[in-house]
């Protein structure tokens, strides 16, 4: 919402807060104001210019060489590009040397030929519209060189205020002044407008055909949809531009002036908040009836849109069409064009709901739309209808109608709502009287009645009656009025939650710690997925490539290893804990599983000058999954389990005796990998994590107390035998004194035969009671290779 | 001792330390020690030389600071030349001792993780415990239960993800309240980071996925004398015993009275700066009393439970606070920006 500090000072007489202070008490009181930005400051160098002569610039059609009175006594040549450029016509004027919005200087010059020194100026060029199809001409009488600001009373600020969807009130100047003055302990009121005799209070005129309304009757069909409505006929009006002090208030809250008409009843929905439709009478029929749309039925608003209505859209109609769309636009058919002599004004009340709805099917918010659909003061119609009928009068003359014909049973009144000064401590931890009470709301215009001893009785004035309707909404408004910073912020004991924290928080931070510490680092990626990586659809997706929630992470953090590829990077350890969706299980939410996934690809270490280069390998991947595996308490074994890995060289992670597969690691395809020709293997894992997946407790074991005995093994095992299945046999045929078996060497070449390979296999024996001697260890060592040798044929090496 | 003259000292210790121990060879350490102790053009020389021009009563104190420099950095010549010596020795391992040490990849947890670990400990200290929830909702934990109907502008604040009709991701944190009081009965005191989602596409300030963090305390006697009480608690907790924090009056559906809450600024403490475009503040979250109806929504008694709730952006406090730009350097993955936060966890 756009508010001038000028017309905030009309609402509010005594206010003497300036733009910024203003703004800063309206942050504080639950408006903050995004920017105050100073509408005179820039255009100081502006002045009035007076076109004494216009004629054609003698080498170029378009141009106009003008000569410009810009006071001091001298006039001045200026070459104008735009069209519109009329003798005797008074233009905002840049001389030379004047600094434009934009910090554009102007300079004198030569264009074809003719000299040109000074610019007349369109309302963009001067920050005051968008409109730049033509030098701006003012409507009235002024001083050549006098200052441009002050002649059009452009000393203004505008302050953006950013209104919370529950304060509708505040989206008008009536609505922030009445805050403004509260809070200064001011009042807020509108003013008698200048050069218009105040009119009689309008009427009301319910029969069908009473004179009163100037022969138009108005009838409602949906009174749920719109409660009320005036219509209020005008005769006699001349349309046409502005005066320049409507019209500069329009452009100060950032409006381009239309015609008088609808200049005033913009004017009005800026002040009051009420939005205001003007029909041109004449091509409108006398009988207006307010219903919803038929099937099929068109219409052609006022921005020239053709548009199909459905019967959910309410309408106002005369006896043949649609003539307008309800608090959202008006129609082309009857717009009031500079022919039009007569109106019938409207004012009406539409049901928040069914506003928003319409404008949501036809994607067409306007001003009156955002504020029907957040709530119009039913109190204020009769004031707005008045406001606009005398301001119209005034800028456009005609005669106004001694009655409105109306017609709806109106809003029913708001409850009154009652308030508990116990509960009021009870939220906001401090006590209020009802006379605190009292003086904090009253101004705001509720009415405040003790009811009960501890008890307060609120009715809720027409402009608040969209957010106050229960208590807690009357505690907020003491506490606002009271100010927020004025409580105490002293902490009080409070009692240990009931809810423990959730088992993965802890998981995924050790598994932070472990990886981090691995040299990993966290990515946090987008679940948006390609189509053919997710199961799940958005309706709405913001590209194709991003239409689905991903199937699982690794894909995406390849892509993540590409775009890194791309900007040279070699060394790339990335994980995620992150969310992968599955189609829903039953239902249409999806199911959900909290995932770890990571990445490896490039040197194992900083480049170092004691040695050579190592790349991640597939132990790298294996002893990271591991040790994975081992925080999760699952188990790891090799196998095909993922689509995106090497079925050869791929790990999968199982939970429980059953081997549920949770997860899977090994080398990413390469043919899934869009890398450079210098990147090597990436290598990839990912796993679910389940809140039961903890690792196993601590416990801690005696410690040895006597020496152990180590004995190698050197094997030989055919290729297709792996290790493991040996190390298995070795571990069941040791006895109770083997305590530990791992291989410490595998050899392939010389001295092995083909098909096969050497694996040396270091063995450590201990008893827990004394220490072992040779011939119980050589014992031991004879069992396993007996065993070796009858089940698995493996031989030692010689 | 006039603070010229101090600081004249300091930076000449400070130098004199730095060239002593980078030199290399007695030639370069001899240079160093005609630079700093010259006699004719050395710069504590220099420095003595003014100490004639003090003021008499300010002399002694003056003499004897120059004089402890002056020791000192003999002090340090004096070891460097016995180091070198020692590297001279016969039996002296060979070693060129200024080739970089062999070092492991470093890895960092994300910064916005970062963030969030700290929120969350800190509040651990105010006792809330964690809680999460998943990102995939009906419309009724994300707006319905949270006070917000569906067919009223409030809910266009967030433009959000459909998946099905009335399915959604969710666009808030918030659904994990009603999930955690639907589960469990006061006391309660959590705080729930995750992901939310809103239709917003990539730019210097908006992600589509982004991070959100929510806190909750309900309880008898819950007020916003607590809410004001605990959160400028954690200001502290989190950005220095000298953070401030300021309320201001808002609107969230699910939350009356609202307010946004402001803290102090982290870059200027306060006096203005382009951080906080010259306020002094910087607004850091969203809180609020606990609307009645959403205790009705989850079945508690609103006569009887109070609460306040609090939400905050973990990646926005992560940009202030690392000074990163764009937003979208969050979650670009690109290892450059990543490494820069090894060290820190």
């Amino acid at each position: 919402m756009n508010i001038s500090y000028r017309w905030l000072l009309d609402l509010v007489p005594g206010l003497d807060a300036g733009p910024q202070e203003c703004a800063d008490r309206l942050a504080m009181l639950g408006a903050p104001v995004d920017e105050v930005v100073d509408l005179g400051g820039p255009l100081r160098d502006i002045v009035i210019g007076r076109v004494e002569r216009a004629g054609r610039h003698p080498n170029a059609d378009r141009l106009t060489l003008c000569v410009v009175d810009a006071g001091g006594g001298d006039t001045v040549q200026v070459v104008c590009g735009a069209p519109n450029v009329t003798e005797g016509a008074y233009y905002p004027f840049a001389p030379v040397g004047a600094r434009l919005p934009g910090d554009v200087v102007i300079r004198r010059a030569r264009i074809r030929g003719e000299e040109s020194q000074g610019m007349l100026c369109s309302p963009r060029e001067l920050g005051l519209g968008r409109d730049h199809e033509g030098i701006m001409q003012l409507q009235g009488t002024f001083t050549p060189g006098a200052s441009f600001v002050a002649a059009l009373g452009l000393d203004d600020a505008r302050l953006a205020v950013d209104v919370t969807p529950n304060r509708p009130d505040l989206l008008s100047h009536l609505g922030v002044a009445r805050e403004l003055a509260a809070a200064y302990g001011l009042n807020a009121a509108i003013n008698a407008l200048s050069g218009a005799p105040a009119l009689p209070p309008i009427g009301d005129a319910r029969a069908e055909a009473d004179p009163a309304a100037g022969g138009v009757s108005v009838r409602i069909d949906d009174v749920d949809l719109c409660p009320r409505y005036f219509g209020l006929v005008i005769r006699g009006v001349k349309v046409g531009p502005s005066p320049e002090w409507l019209a500069s208030r329009l452009r100060a809250v950032g409006l381009r002036p239309i015609s008088n008409v609808v200049d005033a009843t913009n004017h009005v929905l800026h002040e009051l908040g009420q939005p205001l439709h003007a029909f041109d009478l004449d091509r409108l029929g006398p009988s207006v009836v307010v219903r919803r749309a038929r099937h099929g039925e068109r219409m052609i608003t006022l921005d020239g849109v053709d548009r199909a209505l459905s019967p959910q859209m309410l309408v106002i109609a005369d006896d043949r069409r649609p003539v307008a769309i309800a608090g959202v636009m008006g129609g082309a058919d009857t717009e009031v064009q500079e022919s039009t002599t007569a109106i019938l004004l409207e004012c009406a009340l539409f049901d928040p709901q069914s506003v928003r709805a319409t404008r949501t099917a036809l994607g067409l918010s306007t001003d009156a739309s955002y504020r029907f659909e957040r709530g119009v003061d039913p109190d204020g119609m009769r004031l707005a209808i008045q406001r606009a009928a005398e301001l119209i009068a005034a800028v456009a003359g005609g005669s106004v109608e001694p009655a409105a014909a109306v017609a709806g049973p109106g809003l029913s009144p708001v409850p009154r709502v009652q308030l508990r000064l116990a509960r009021v401590a009870q939220v906001l931890g401090e006590p209020f009287t009802a006379d605190q009470v009292a003086g904090l709301l009253a101004p705001l215009g509720f009415g405040v009645v003790e009811a009960a001893p501890a008890s307060i009785s609120v009715t809720v004035p027409g402009h608040r009656r969209h957010d106050v309707g229960r208590e807690e909404d009357l505690i907020e408004e003491i506490a606002r009025r009271h100010g927020y910073d004025r409580f105490s912020d002293e902490l009080r004991p409070f009692r240990p939650t009931a809810v423990p924290t959730h088992p993965l928080f802890r998981l995924e931070d050790r598994l932070r710690t472990v990886l981090v510490g691995r040299g990993c680092l966290e990515a946090r990626t987008a679940a948006f997925a390609p189509e053919d990586a997710g199961d799940v659809a958005l309706l709405l997706p913001l590209a194709a490539t991003e239409s689905r929630l991903r199937r699982d992470l690794l894909p995406g953090l390849v892509r993540r290893v590409e775009y890194n590829f791309a900007r040279g990077a070699r060394s790339i350890r990335l994980f995620e804990l992150g969310t992968a969706f599955a189609r829903p299980e039953g239902g249409d939410v999806p199911a959900e599983s909290t995932r770890l996934a990571l990445v490896l690809t490039g040197p194992r270490q900083p480049a170092h000058w004691s040695g050579t280069e190592e790349t991640f390998d597939l132990w790298d991947v294996k002893g990271i999954a591991s040790e994975i595996a081992a925080e999760l308490g699952l188990a790891l074994a090799p196998g095909p389990a993922a689509p995106i890995l090497d079925d050869a060289l791929s790990f999968r992670l199982l939970a429980g005796e059953n081997g549920e597969v949770r997860g899977s690691a090994g080398r990413i395809r390469p043919d899934l990998v869009d890398a450079p020709a210098w990147a090597g293997d990436v290598w990839g894992l990912e796993v679910e994590l389940t809140a039961s997946g903890e690792a196993h407790p601590v416990r801690f074991r005696p410690l040895p107390a006597h020496p152990s005995v180590e004995r190698d093994l050197a094997l030989l095992l055919p290729a297709s035998l792996p290790a493991a299945h040996v190390a298995a046999a070795v571990r069941d045929a040791g006895g109770e004194f083997l305590e530990h078996v791992a291989p410490f060497d595998v050899y392939v070449g010389a001295g092995v035969a083909d098909g096969q390979r050497s694996v040396a296999y270091r063995l450590r024996f201990r008893a827990a009671d004394r220490t072992l001697t040779d011939a119980e260890v050589d014992e031991a060592v004879r069992r396993i290779l007996r065993r070796l040798n009858d089940d698995l044929g493996v031989q030692q090496r010689a | 001792m006039t603070s010229n003259l101090e600081q004249d000292l300091a930076a000449l210790e400070a130098e004199g330390r730095r060239v002593i121990s980078e030199a290399a060879t007695e030639r370069e350490l001899e240079a160093a020690r005609v630079r700093l102790l010259g006699r004719r053009d050395g710069r504590l020389t220099a420095i003595m030389r003014t100490l004639a021009t003090l003021p008499a009563e300010a002399r002694p104190a003056a003499g004897a600071r120059t004089n402890e420099v002056k020791q000192t950095l003999t002090r340090l010549i004096d070891e460097r030349q016995a180091w070198l010596d020692a590297q001279k020795r016969d039996d002296a391992p060979v070693e060129d001792l200024t080739l970089p040490g062999r070092t492991p990849w470093r890895g960092a947890r994300h910064p916005v993780t970062l963030v969030i670990d700290e929120i969350c400990h800190v509040l651990a200290t105010l006792g809330f415990s964690r809680a999460r929830g998943p990102e995939a909702e009906t419309d009724w934990y994300n707006f319905t239960a949270l006070n917000t109907p569906l067919d009223h502008p409030a809910a266009d604040m967030h433009d959000t993800f459909y998946l099905a009709p009335g399915v959604l991701l969710r666009s808030h944190t918030s659904p994990v309240q009603v999930r955690t009081m639907q589960a469990h009965a006061p006391p309660i005191r959590i705080v729930a980071p995750g992901v939310v989602y809103r239709r917003d596409p990539f730019d210097a300030s908006h992600a589509p996925a982004f991070d959100q963090l929510e806190g909750l305390a309900v309880d008898e006697g819950i007020t916003f004398v607590d809410l004001k009480a605990t959160l400028a608690e954690f200001a502290r907790g989190m950005f220095g015993s000298r953070a401030r924090v300021r309320f201001r009056p808002s609107y969230f559906p699910f939350t009356e009275p609202s307010a946004e809450v402001d803290v102090s600024c982290l870059i200027c403490g306060g006096g203005g700066c382009s951080a906080c475009k010259g306020t002094g503040w910087i607004e850091i979250m969203g809180a609020g009393m606990v609307h009645p109806a959403v205790f009705e929504h989850v079945g508690y008694d609103p006569e009887r439970y109070t609460g306040f709730a609090f939400g905050m952006g973990p990646g926005r406090i992560a940009m202030l606070r690392y000074g990163i730009p764009d937003i979208r350097l969050l979650y670009d993955t690109d290892v450059r920006f990543l490494e820069q936060f090894t060290g820190t966890s």
